[in-house]
């Protein structure tokens, strides 16, 4: 067993990715735990392995190419029309409508960000569908804020516990892996850990971390 | 506060919002189906290029991968979540797409390549913060995709499904039609592969060297 031997650094690069998926027992993780402590390799590792995550979790390292939108609709609205289907008179009038709406509807949204708190990061997406009233986690020097126990809060040690709203008013931007997965999951009030002992579906997998 | 809630409480597309849409597509209202798939454009695109690796043909699986969404939809159980099932079509069809392009050939040779033993990470100083802001240097996403690109495609194909389309291990591996000890093993090679990549830049400056504020690191 695990807690039978001292952890060490390869041990450590082999269970990385698994412990930061939530995927290995409470003993391992404790102890990988108190190796990050003493260990400023496998610390620097296991900062760099979360930087990687959270910067290609972010959605500004999906780019597409120029009018892909544009032609993903055009395509779609062609096959949703029926062959041969041709505009009645009457609706003519939709396209200047259409137009109108749009033009409103952005200003309305543009307007709508001017009064929004500045955030820490000028470039941040705002905490869409994220209850107001939740209980999340921000840590000293960090500009992320996290789910409750979440794996990706840096410097743990000073972390402290304020309200969403608090935290989008204090200009902090939500943690691209914990908050998206609470989102996804819509379990409003419940904390990183229950969320991942729901997502502990690989748990028939074999673990080389049993064996030290 | 009413500024905070202009932030919290204006979601682009709630879950009712899109289990609305889904039903009515499902009963026939299909012209309802771009506002359905639009949050999920870009990672459909996403996902098409980590396996083909070439713009065209990864925007005409996306287009593709979401005409077989519309005309299968009826097929969709609510139980799953609507933005799994569209990307493991995409991924279904990108597949396709490079088995017949490939004819075979380049499959069973790239099939044999598999390194999947230890790996040990170089030793780097730290990379504490997160350097998310630059992010919107055009430099920087493109020295991101540049690392990313540089992976063997059975490496990159699992981080990309797992860290960017947020799949979990076992959609994974159902998506690519590999074991789950596969997709972990790959995803633990990937993440240090792509962190000693990184790091390794960020150590010799070429973060840092970035226009940001004058005397001040962003992270």
């Amino acid at each position: 067993m695990v807690n039978d031997k001292p952890v060490n650094c390869e041990l450590v690069w082999r269970e990385i990715s698994n412990y930061l998926e939530g995927d290995i027992d409470a003993t391992l993780h404790s102890a990988m735990d108190g190796h990050f402590r003493t260990c400023s390799r496998c610390r620097s590792v296991l900062e760099g392995t979360q930087n990687v995550i959270q910067l290609f979790g972010d959605e500004r390292m999906i780019e597409v190419p120029s009018g892909y939108s544009r032609r993903l609709e055009r395509r779609l609205t062609q096959s949703v029309r029926a062959p041969g289907r041709s505009w009645s008179p009457w609706s003519a009038w939709l396209v200047p409508v259409a137009a109108l709406l749009l033009i409103t509807g952005g200003v309305r949204i543009a307007s709508s960000r001017t009064v929004a708190h500045p955030l820490l990061s000028e470039h941040a997406q705002p905490a869409h569908g994220i209850p107001s009233d939740m209980v999340v986690v921000v840590s000293a020097g960090a500009k992320e804020f996290h789910v409750r126990g979440c794996e990706f809060i840096h410097n743990k040690d000073n972390e402290r516990t304020l309200t969403a709203k608090e935290a989008v008013q204090q200009g902090y931007v939500p943690c691209v892996r914990c908050m998206r997965k609470y989102l996804l999951t819509a379990n409003a009030g419940r904390t990183a850990l229950e969320l991942e002992a729901d997502s502990q579906i690989d748990s028939e997998e074999p673990r080389s971390g049993g064996g030290g | 506060m009413a500024e905070a809630n202009v932030v919290l409480n204006n979601p682009m597309q709630p879950a009712s919002r899109e289990q609305e849409l889904i039903g009515r597509v499902q009963r026939g209202e299909n012209e309802l189906f771009y506002e359905l798939v639009k949050p999920y454009e870009r990672r459909v695109y996403a996902a098409a290029l980590a396996i083909l690796r070439n713009d065209a043909d990864a925007e005409d699986v996306a287009q593709e991968a979401m005409l077989k969404a519309l005309r299968g939809i009826r097929q969709f159980r609510a139980e799953a979540r609507f933005s799994t099932w569209l990307i493991q079509i995409t991924v279904n069809e990108a597949l396709m797409r490079r088995r017949r392009e490939r004819n075979g050939i380049m499959e069973a040779i790239d099939d044999q390549r598999d390194q999947d033993g230890e790996y040990t990470p170089r030793d780097f100083a730290d990379w504490r913060e997160i350097p998310s802001e630059a992010l919107e240097r055009e430099e920087v996403r493109q020295k991101l995709a540049q690392a990313l690109a540089s992976l063997d495609r059975k490496y990159r194909e699992v981080f990309v499904l797992r860290d960017m389309e947020q799949l979990n291990i076992q959609e994974t591996a159902e998506a690519l039609g590999i074991s789950i000890a596969a997709v972990k093993t790959r995803l633990l090679r990937a993440r240090l592969m792509l962190r000693d990549l990184l790091a390794g830049g960020w150590e010799q400056g070429w973060f840092s060297r970035l226009p940001f504020a004058k005397g001040t690191k962003p992270w």
